[in-house]
């Protein structure tokens, strides 16, 4: 009988070794960065340059945009692992799986959900949100974005088998967003309308709180699929 | 021994002798109760006074949306059942729900847009049930994509169930965010804790046309199945056989 190591070292050994890929890997890392601050060009020029205009969509535009950059990086999440076989060794070496998704998500958060949040105030700046709205922004991000990548990773553990599995992870995947968008955006909104976010973002929390519960759950179930077939 | 035809079940060969007879009786019941509630909700029942004719469309529409949302459920119960007790038939339910219940969100959002025209003056509105139909939508759509993805039939049942169980958990939460979010469909008017506001002149055809629906639906689950067995097991020998005797 083997002596497994502890619960506390292996979700340092997990971290170390997340951080260190995703360090290594730099064009991953600034991809979603780049996307959001490109894609947020495209609102004053497809739609109006002015600030009414853009004040009006600006919350829900970097909210949205956020998503997006979200999703799209997730694909990427347990593909190199699965590829290589690491995934197969965490999954026979007994580990709870649970806390190695966990570990991950949150890896990957602090890469690109992290990112965009601290970021966010810039965009907020050039699509002239009025002052209000920054630490909403920010508060609401930081919570949302959480919800993102935890829901996101099921999505990810589905499809991970799969050769182009982009596009569909984004498919299955964006529905379940929509409650943490609506939240999301309507704390911003709300906050430079002058009306109390304490329910909105107490709503984020808990989105984060059921999804810290439950996500890596079905993810680690869906990965014990992906691996065993 | 009670649960002897639980575990029966799980032979896909089996479930397949059992409904043989179901299909004709079962198609001919539902069929009818379609027919009938149809020409009761469009032909006898009275017109509404402020809507005129046009609120007819709620015999197809209400039904229509009330089935889809319990086909979801139902997708998702299927495919626990296959998870928990590895059961392949289960599996193959939960596959042949999928196109039926986004055919019928299909329906009850056409259906909406057709009466939201004269009612509302718009064939489309961002609202609370609107929307929330068309994610289910979508939902349904992600089980099918998910399900088409896979070349393997077995990865492809399980990863489809554990999206149908999270898609589950789920739909309440939308439910009751995009009801938060914006409301301008009128309330259910059928309840069943209390008194109903529909006249129940219109209200009978209506739970009628309901449970129609719902035999339409188990019909027609029926058949999708029983098509997935014949496909699944093509290479067996029973298939073999009652095709053979067939051709």
């Amino acid at each position: 009988m083997i002596e497994l190591p502890g619960l506390g070292h292996l979700l340092g050994q997990t971290l170390r070794r997340e951080f260190t890929i995703g360090f290594r890997n730099r064009g991953d890392l600034a991809n979603p960065i780049i996307f959001f601050l490109c894609i947020i060009v495209f609102v004053p020029l497809g739609v109006s340059p002015q600030a009414e205009v853009l004040q009006i969509l600006g919350p829900g535009i970097i909210w949205i945009i956020a998503l997006l950059a979200t999703l799209l990086s997730l694909d990427r999440l347990f593909q190199s692992d699965f590829e290589d076989g690491s995934l197969e060794q965490v999954i026979v070496s007994g580990q709870p799986l649970y806390w190695v998704v966990l570990v991950k998500v949150f890896v990957h958060w602090m890469i690109t959900g992290l990112p965009l949040t601290l970021l966010a105030p810039v965009l907020g700046l050039m699509m002239s949100l009025p002052a209000e709205g920054y630490w909403p922004l920010i508060i609401s991000l930081f919570l949302g974005t959480g919800a993102l990548s935890l829901i996101g990773s099921i999505g990810a553990a589905l499809t991970v088998a799969l050769r182009r599995g982009g596009l569909l992870l984004s498919l299955i995947i964006m529905p379940l967003y929509v409650p943490v968008l609506i939240f999301g955006s309507a704390a911003v909104r709300n906050a430079i309308d002058g009306f109390a976010i304490t329910g909105q973002l107490a709503t984020l929390a808990a989105f984060l709180v059921l999804a810290l519960v439950l996500a890596p759950l079905a993810a680690a179930g869906a990965l014990r699929i992906s691996v065993s077939s | 021994m009670a649960w002897q035809w639980f575990h029966r079940l799980g032979s896909p060969r089996w479930f397949f002798d059992k409904t043989s007879p179901w299909v004709f009786w079962l198609g001919l019941v539902s069929l009818s109760m379609l027919l009938f509630g149809a020409v009761w909700g469009l032909m006898i029942a009275p017109s509404d006074f402020k809507q005129g004719n046009s609120y007819r469309i709620i015999f197809i529409h209400v039904p229509g949306a009330i089935v889809s949302m319990a086909g979801y459920y139902v997708m998702a119960i299927c495919g626990a059942i296959g998870l928990i007790w590895r059961m392949k038939l289960s599996f193959m339910v939960m596959k042949s729900v999928a196109p039926i219940g986004a055919v019928l969100t299909f329906v009850g959002l056409v259906t909406g847009a057709i009466w939201g025209k004269p009612t509302w003056g718009t064939w489309w509105e961002w609202d609370a049930r609107i929307t929330s139909m068309l994610v289910l939508f979508f939902l349904y759509l992600g089980i099918i994509a998910l399900q088409e993805a896979y070349r393997q039939q077995d990865a492809a049942d399980k990863t489809c169930a554990i999206l149908a169980l999270v898609g589950m958990v789920n739909i309440p939460i939308i439910y009751k965010s995009v009801d938060w979010w914006y409301t301008l469909h009128q309330p259910a008017t059928l309840k069943l804790t209390e008194a109903s506001s529909i006249s129940p002149s219109m209200a009978y055809p209506l739970i009628f046309m309901i449970v129609a629906f719902y035999f339409v639906f188990a019909w027609v689950v029926l058949l999708f199945t029983r098509l997935e067995v014949l496909k699944r097991e093509k290479k067996t020998r029973w298939v073999q056989e009652l095709v053979a005797a067939r051709v």
